[in-house]
């Protein structure tokens, strides 16, 4: 009698796990079963209405290729939440399952190189233009910029407000030796700052005051705030994390412009990657719908845009001198 | 110190107002480790009952690496389990990546060492005798095997928890594997690194709340199983 009580209870959690099994396993999602307060600042509001849209709302939606659609992409178009209201709009209105891999840009698009993603939403030029010259990013077009800031603790130790370009300030920092948290992560925020300490000759690495976190944006900028060191970051980011100190000491370098960039990966290069799927959610970053959205993200809770919209721009266009560098 | 106070008023808030999507966050930590446990716990009886009675050449080698396995680092396994789940990988066109999924299966691959381990290390602790005695009396080996894990339920029980605590505390494995999608692949351990990265130290907090609380509500329901002939 007592072994039976014991088998059945354990043949009760057996099933239950069982059933979690089901559950969790085949990629139906609760949370988007229920309608959650749009109102709300919080993040998880924001759940994709993916699952079924097609059949929930009736429309018709015409979908070519696997559902699920793979986008990596850099750790700032999270971290400042614009993805959290875009990527919602884009599964409703296409039907597709987007998986958003937030990365480093480095890692992002050797995701892409790799067949892992089928599309890519980056910020590095130059590294771009290898990906697209290995055949592997189609279609590459711009898709928003905004600017890179140097932060540092407000007391300012190396004197760099007052400065008006990156390489000046970044000596300034170099020669008092002062606190700087670098990302070391290969993202396009790390690449600009590397190029920046090349552009001034200077070389950092190995110097007891440079370190690396090899972290994403949010995460570095609160080790660095933690340390009162000075940091490279995109304003999107920076405006978007809570609970900093930081202080913006310089801005307004042109060579410091942050320009997104929208690649598909080449389908006929990777036999698993979701060609249509992948251009569809490139369409959708440059449509006028997601523009019109992007160009007022995040007005309403810090006073300007974190984003410019730059759809059928140029590199020229948005005043940058070497598109290809 | 204020910030410890917000988290519990946000975690209060969040219990009391029962918000949506964290719940379903919630649910999914439990459903994805509680699957791996289980999968682990029948993965584990039958290696573990094998590792304890059937004696063959090189079983402390076999042991021995169970018991490495048990401290496996969840980073390892992600990784692993990812490159062989990418698309590029050997796996990669069941389209596994990023997907519940693939975090039952790392997380699997955490537990089972462990469960393993416990049930081989209890089973060998079992009194001989009752072996014989069951070959004796005509018992079945399925018969014997249920007759053998009954009289080690205590720890059995006990590397279950022990599973379900190295599963659901990863953060690692689930990172990688399951890439912290939105209403997807998110569980508390990964939205709780998140939320640190967006500097919400505060909805950071009340997440481990939830999570502590999720783990203690486990280990009481299993302790329960546990104990209860005991009384």
């Amino acid at each position: 009698m007592k072994r039976l009580r014991f088998g059945m209870l354990i043949a009760a959690l057996l099933l239950s796990f069982g059933l979690a099994a089901c559950g969790g396993g085949n990629g139906s999602d609760e949370a988007t079963s229920q309608p959650t307060p749009a109102a709300t600042a919080q993040p998880w509001s924001n759940t994709p209405s993916s699952g079924t849209p097609a059949a929930a709302t009736g429309t018709p939606v015409v979908r070519e290729g696997p559902k699920d659609v793979i986008l990596a992409t850099t750790t700032s178009t999270q971290d400042t939440g614009l993805l959290d209201v875009l990527v919602p709009m884009f599964e409703e209105e296409s039907g597709y399952n987007l998986k958003v891999i937030a990365v480093g840009t480095g890692q992002a698009l050797a995701m892409g190189e790799r067949g892992d993603a089928d599309v890519m939403l980056v910020h590095a030029p130059s590294s771009e233009k290898k990906v697209v010259d290995e055949g592997v990013g189609l279609d590459r077009r711009l898709v928003m910029h905004n600017d890179f800031v140097l932060l540092g603790p407000s007391s300012d130790p190396a004197g760099v407000k007052g400065t008006t370009t990156g390489v000046e300030a970044l000596t300034k920092i170099f020669d008092k030796g002062a606190a700087f948290i670098s990302r070391g992560d290969d993202s396009g925020t790390d690449k600009l700052e590397k190029a920046l300490w090349k552009k001034a000759n200077l070389d950092p690495k190995g110097k007891s005051w440079y370190e690396e976190t090899g972290q994403g944006m949010g995460a570095s900028l609160q080790v660095a705030n933690q340390r009162d060191a000075y940091i490279m970051s995109d304003r999107g980011t920076f405006l978007a994390s809570k609970s900093l100190s930081l202080t913006i000491v310089l801005e307004g370098d042109p060579a410091l412009l942050n320009v997104y960039s929208v690649m598909e990966v080449n389908p006929d290069r990777f036999s698993l990657v979701n060609g249509p799927g992948g251009k569809a959610f490139a369409d959708f970053m440059v449509s006028d719908k997601a523009q019109s959205i992007i160009k007022d993200f995040g007005t309403d809770k810090y006073g300007r845009p974190l984003f410019i919209a730059d759809a059928g721009k140029t590199y020229e266009g948005i005043g940058l001198a070497t598109p290809f560098g | 110190m204020d910030l410890i106070w917000d988290g519990l008023r946000e975690a209060a808030h969040i219990l009391r107002t029962g918000d949506n999507s964290i719940w379903a966050i919630t649910l999914r930590s439990l459903l994805v480790s509680g699957s791996a446990v289980l999968i682990s716990l029948v993965l584990g009886i039958l290696g573990g009952a094998f590792l304890a009675f059937k004696d063959f050449r090189g079983r402390n080698i076999v042991l021995s690496l169970v018991n490495t396995g048990m401290g496996l680092p969840p980073v390892v396994v992600g990784l692993m389990v990812a490159i062989v789940l990418w698309r590029s990988g050997p796996l990669g066109h069941f389209r596994l990546i990023y997907t519940p999924a693939a975090m039952v299966i790392a997380q699997t691959v955490i537990a089972a060492p462990i469960v393993t381990g416990f049930t081989a290390a209890a089973l060998r602790h079992l009194d001989p005798r009752l072996r014989t005695q069951l070959y004796a009396l005509g018992a079945s080996r399925p018969q014997m095997l249920w007759i053998v894990l009954w009289e080690t339920k205590l720890p059995l029980m006990a590397a279950v928890m022990a599973g379900f605590g190295g599963a659901i505390s990863e953060v690692g494995a689930s990172m990688m594997v399951g890439g912290n999608l939105t209403g997807e692949t998110r569980v508390l351990t990964t939205a709780v690194m998140l939320e640190v990265s967006r500097g919400d130290f505060a909805l950071a907090m009340a997440l481990s709340i939830i999570l502590l609380v999720l783990i203690f509500a486990v280990n009481a329901v299993l302790t329960g199983v546990q104990q209860q002939e005991k009384m």
